[in-house]
């Protein structure tokens, strides 16, 4: 399928099934569930970023008439677990607000008093907490057996540097030989978080029979199963994972951090457990992405014609090795352009702050931002129109990718064309008022899905699906549903099923969902329809190849007669049962969404003070299959990439505390920060799923750093390179120069 | 925890003033509660002043306008009279959080906690507002500038409280602003913020004072930039002159919301965006 399709159900604007319980404050998120016999947990936190644990002494808190139990590392009964030491500290701390302990207590004041009683004695270390701090020869050691990985020769002593990547194509020599013009800058981002508003949260009962369950928020809670599982050493199949309606995650919420740590509480204490962080944890305690410093050079003949493009990339991974997304931070850097020679290194570094957790398309907005800026940069030297150079170079159906695959038919084309017919590129700016364009490339991602349809006596489906839903997806589950089966939207409703509900189903990310499940919907009600078919087959005495399924009712092709779902479904009993469709897939054929952002800024010269005053974002959905869900996706993805690049950062003291862990100091953008963001939907349709669809989810946090970055440069005149742009950095900048 | 609701200031007074542990006065909550629940503060006494009528008033007298202690910010903001006497005062108050938080939140509970970037608290003082201190046995009435002494500080005794704000009566043509610097457009820390209340005789400048936020241990009153104004119309010399007296008088620090630097130089350049606002208010052109 390449072709657009007439639709009957998908690209409609249909009312959210999940809307109702959201805004009466009705639906149940992680801590809206209380058990009876309910006692409450809370995690002891280390109050230095780097620190030897010489004892815990756990004596009286374990003496205290509220407390029911306590916990340390050593309570953790697999202790090879991998993650384990995320989850409680070993014998060293590595970061402000690593877990140390655990406690459970009549209330969670009681617990919170009970944390005071565990002594902890530690031997405090110097932390280490930047990228120029982690690499420079005399930093401490976070980890004294962390040797390199990816070096041409296994190196002899250990760093702070944990891996090395490199991918390449062309010859970067030949490359910079034909340019004319080369541009080169460094570029550096801070640590920043995803900002969800929903805190982590469990209520988890353990059983000795065997029938254990866990209510959490998460992305993944087959993912919760096996780590909690694993970590427990229980069999999945004593374990069942809820998955609780979600308030945010980004990827922030594929890792886990308090499931283990209530399931071994509740063991000990033989009382359900609910735990909650409050937004301080959140901020200290879960992963935040990456901060980086990379450096891009491109070069381009007079004619724009880009010759080579060069990157150096180094991520900060926290304090445990390999968390950082530098491998997609490589593999998406020059992507948007069909470049012939292209190299790129990267490196991980570990510092002492906490572990990093994938954010919206991880590693990709810090290592295009810097390519984007290069670009735009580029274009100003040549003279020639930032969008018109990005066409002149633009990836398209067949470019080879630096990472591997050529590139089907993808949408970048069409993104850069809307953006320059926009109404946006159109209009003039005024004093100290810029203009940034950028674009932003995400590979998405497909996996594993499993789906039942369960269709009822009255012949409507209830959709079982394995992929907790963040972003709307059961909206667009029903209408995928709805469009294969025939039948009107509302004889569908969708629910996330529970681990025991379904086989394994990857976590809600990669942008996989729309796509993934999807897929495995429109397997499930393709195996509905041909089940119908046989029933109304059976009633007719026909073989079922005489049966047609057309606007939700079986007709007889060699004969007369018309069964309705509901009729078929409301004598299933007589034919053999009731029915039910399955979609158990593994989904290939993702296919990356491009997209291209405008960005017009206005700078107050004399506070640095900055205004978005018009935003667009353009992106190729493949098919929305709900338009009003992609928009908003758009726009929130919009919103936190401008957030990034203008005032998001932790901020530490010197002796690495995060002085910020709350939204007062933490600045994401408020509504009344932003305009409305306009949005422009393009639609070529990848042509492995039934319908079309791209994941759309994440790419829309990638352009807005460059493009903000853009914006804000012109207009003050002066090129900035480090977000976030806060008011105080910019006014430097002015000061700076003048 | 105790809890107490009294009709009278002085009762309140006696209560505190009598409380061995740690005591506090709630007006609007927003800042004690958060205090409270963050494990900040550990009261064994709390007073709430809601219940006193003299607390609740807004009323016009012959030397000026008295707003009781526990008036919010939304209700100073419903007051046509007051916005249009002091249009800066009940604008720096209303910049306080959000709707939620105006409901509640004091100008008297902003001064009382004291902290060096309370909102209120600039455009007070610019304003020459007079704090009415009721003690168990005594009251007395102290310029607001003299309340706070640093950081979480007051000059206030153990059982003072105040039970109301006195703003000046306004003769002739006269004009307040409060600008602040925040990165965002609200719910945030003012990180600089400058007040200016000024009078006019004859298209001059004929009184003037100035006072800036978040730039050192509590708000400053700065003569200096107020000088540079006075007998002027605000030309291009004198206002650069009281943006220089501002940054001079500047001792900030640097922290997670700007640094000393930032600090200073934008200090100058609100207090001239201020006092540009308040003589255009002033009827000045
Ligand atoms: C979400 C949020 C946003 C905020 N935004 C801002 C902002 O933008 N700008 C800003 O300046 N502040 C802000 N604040 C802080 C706070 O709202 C203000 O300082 C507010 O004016 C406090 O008034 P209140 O009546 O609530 O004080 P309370 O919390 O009741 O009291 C504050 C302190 O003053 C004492 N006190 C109160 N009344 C008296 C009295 N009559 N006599 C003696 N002592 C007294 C109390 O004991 C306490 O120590 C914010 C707070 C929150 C929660």
């Amino acid at each position: 399928m390449s072709e657009a399709q007439d639709f009957k159900y998908i690209g409609q604007r249909t009312i959210r099934p999940d809307g109702h319980d959201k805004v009466t404050g009705r639906a149940n998120y992680a801590a809206d569930l209380t058990l009876p016999g309910m006692i409450w947990g809370k995690i002891l936190r280390s109050p230095h970023a780097h620190a030897v644990i010489n004892s815990i002494d756990t004596s009286k808190a374990e003496e205290d008439p509220e407390v029911f139990a306590v916990m340390t590392h050593a309570d953790i009964p697999n202790q090879t677990a991998s993650g384990v030491q995320n989850i409680l500290a070993k014998d060293k701390v590595f970061y402000h607000g690593h877990a140390v302990a655990a406690v459970a207590a009549v209330t969670e004041s009681a617990a919170e008093r009970a944390l005071g009683l565990i002594e902890v004695d530690y031997k405090i270390l110097k932390p280490v907490m930047s990228i120029d701090e982690a690499i420079s020869n005399d930093s401490p050691l976070l980890h004294d057996d962390l040797f390199t990985k990816g070096m041409a020769e296994d190196p002899a002593v250990p760093s702070n540097i944990s891996s090395r990547n490199e991918l390449s194509k062309g010859d970067l020599e030949v490359g910079f030989a034909e340019a004319e013009v080369i541009v080169e800058r460094e570029f550096r981002t801070a640590t920043v978080h995803q900002g969800y508003i929903e805190p982590h949260a469990c209520t988890v009962r353990y059983d000795e029979d065997g029938q254990s369950m866990i209510w959490c928020s998460t992305q993944g809670h087959f993912a919760v199963r096996a780590t909690t599982a694993s970590m427990l050493g229980i069999e999945q199949t004593n374990l069942n994972v809820i998955a609780s309606e979600i308030g945010g995650g980004f990827g922030g919420k594929l890792p886990i951090y308090l499931e283990p740590v209530a399931l071994v509480l509740s063991k000990k204490s033989g009382r359900p457990i609910k735990m909650q962080m409050d937004r301080n944890e959140v901020f200290m305690a879960s992963g935040p992405g990456s901060a980086t410093r990379n450096w891009v050079k491109i070069g381009a003949k007079k004619d724009g014609t880009i010759t080579a493009m060069k990157a150096k990339l180094c991520y900060e991974a926290g304090w445990a090795p390999g968390s950082s997304p530098l491998g997609p931070a490589c593999m998406t850097v020059f992507t948007p352009y069909d470049v012939d020679h292209q190299y790129v290194e990267g490196y991980e570094v570990v510092v002492n702050k906490a572990r990093c957790a994938a954010y919206r398309a991880p590693g990709a907005p810090q290592s295009e931002y810097a390519c984007e800026m290069v670009i735009n940069e580029l274009a100003d030297e040549l003279g020639i129109d930032p969008i018109d150079l990005r066409l002149k170079n633009v990836a398209k159906e067949g470019t080879q990718t630096m990472y591997g695959p050529k590139l089907k038919a993808v949408g970048l084309v069409e993104c850069l064309e809307a953006a320059k017919s926009s109404e946006q590129y159109k209009t003039a700016l005024k004093d100290n008022q810029g203009r940034g364009v950028a674009s932003g490339f995400w590979f998405n991602v497909g996996g594993e899905s499993s789906v039942v349809i369960n269709m009822n006596e009255d012949g409507t489906g209830t959709i079982v699906e394995g992929s907790p839903d963040i972003g709307g997806s059961r909206a667009s589950m029903q209408m995928m549903a709805a469009e294969e089966l025939q039948m009107p939207v509302e004889a569908f409703s969708a629910i996330i099923g529970d681990t025991q509900n379904l086989p394994y189903s990857n976590p809600t990310g990669g942008s996989r969902t729309t796509f993934a499940t999807g897929m495995a919907v429109v397997e499930a009600a393709a195996d509905v329809v041909s089940q119908l078919k046989e029933r109304a087959a059976a009633t007719w005495n026909v073989v079922p190849e005489h049966v047609d399924w057309k606007n939700g009712a079986a007709i007889n092709t060699k004969g007369e007669g018309v069964l309705t779902a509901a009729e078929i479904c409301g004598s299933a009993a007589k034919t053999g049962g009731h029915i039910s469709g399955r979609g158990n897939i593994s989904a290939r054929g993702a296919s990356p969404s491009f997209a291209v952002h405008l960005a017009d800024i206005e700078v107050d010269p004399d506070t640095g003070k900055t205004t978005v005053l018009r935003y667009t974002a353009i992106q190729d959905a493949g098919k929305a299959i709900h338009p009003s869900y992609v928009e908003g996706q758009y726009q929130g993805g919009s919103a936190q990439g401008i957030g990034w690049a203008l005032n998001e950062e932790y901020v530490y003291n010197e002796d690495g505390r995060l002085e910020n862990p709350g939204f007062l100091d933490y600045r994401i953008p408020l509504a009344s920060d932003l305009p409305m963001i306009d949005t422009i939907i393009v639609e070529v349709p990848n042509s492995f799923h039934p319908f079309g669809v791209r994941g759309i989810g994440e790419t829309g946090i990638i352009p807005p750093l460059a493009a903000c970055g853009t914006a804000v440069s012109k207009a003050i005149g002066i090129r900035m390179s480090e977000l976030p742009m806060s008011p105080p950095k910019i006014l430097k900048a002015i000061h700076d120069a003048s | 925890m105790r809890y107490e609701a009294p009709t009278t200031t002085k009762e309140a007074a006696s209560l505190i003033a009598g409380e061995k542990g740690e005591a506090f006065v709630l007006a609007g909550g927003t800042d004690l509660l958060v205090r409270m629940k963050t494990g900040l503060s550990d009261p064994d006494l709390v007073v709430d002043i809601k219940h006193i009528p003299a607390m609740q008033d807004i009323k016009t007298t012959d030397s000026g306008t008295k707003i009781g202690g526990a008036v919010s910010g939304s209700r100073l903001n419903s007051n046509k009279k007051l916005k249009k006497a002091w249009p800066g005062v009940v604008e720096a108050t209303n910049l306080i959080g959000s709707d939620q938080i105006q409901g509640r939140a004091t100008m008297v509970g902003n001064l009382c906690n004291a902290s060096p970037a309370a909102d209120s608290v600039p455009a007070m003082i610019a304003a020459g507002a007079k704090a009415v201190v009721v003690g168990p046995t005594k009251r007395r009435t102290v310029p607001v500038e003299k309340i706070a002494t640093g950081p979480g500080r007051t000059s206030l005794a153990k059982g003072e409280i105040i039970e109301s704000i006195n703003l000046p009566k306004r003769t002739g043509k006269s004009g307040d602003a409060y600008l602040r610097f925040i990165p965002r457009t609200e719910m945030d820390i003012a990180v600089v913020s400058a007040g200016v209340n000024l009078t006019l005789e004859k298209g001059l400048v004929k009184t003037a004072r100035v006072c800036l936020g978040a730039v050192g241990p509590t708000a400053v009153l700065v003569q200096k930039a107020a000088k540079a104004i006075i007998g002027s119309k605000l030309d291009e010399e004198s206002l650069k002159k009281m943006a220089d007296a501002c940054s001079a008088a500047c001792n900030p620090i640097s922290d997670k919301r700007g640094t000393v630097e930032y600090r200073t130089k934008v200090a100058g350049v609100l207090a001239k965006r201020a006092a540009k606002i308040a003589f255009e208010r002033a009827g000045g052109k």
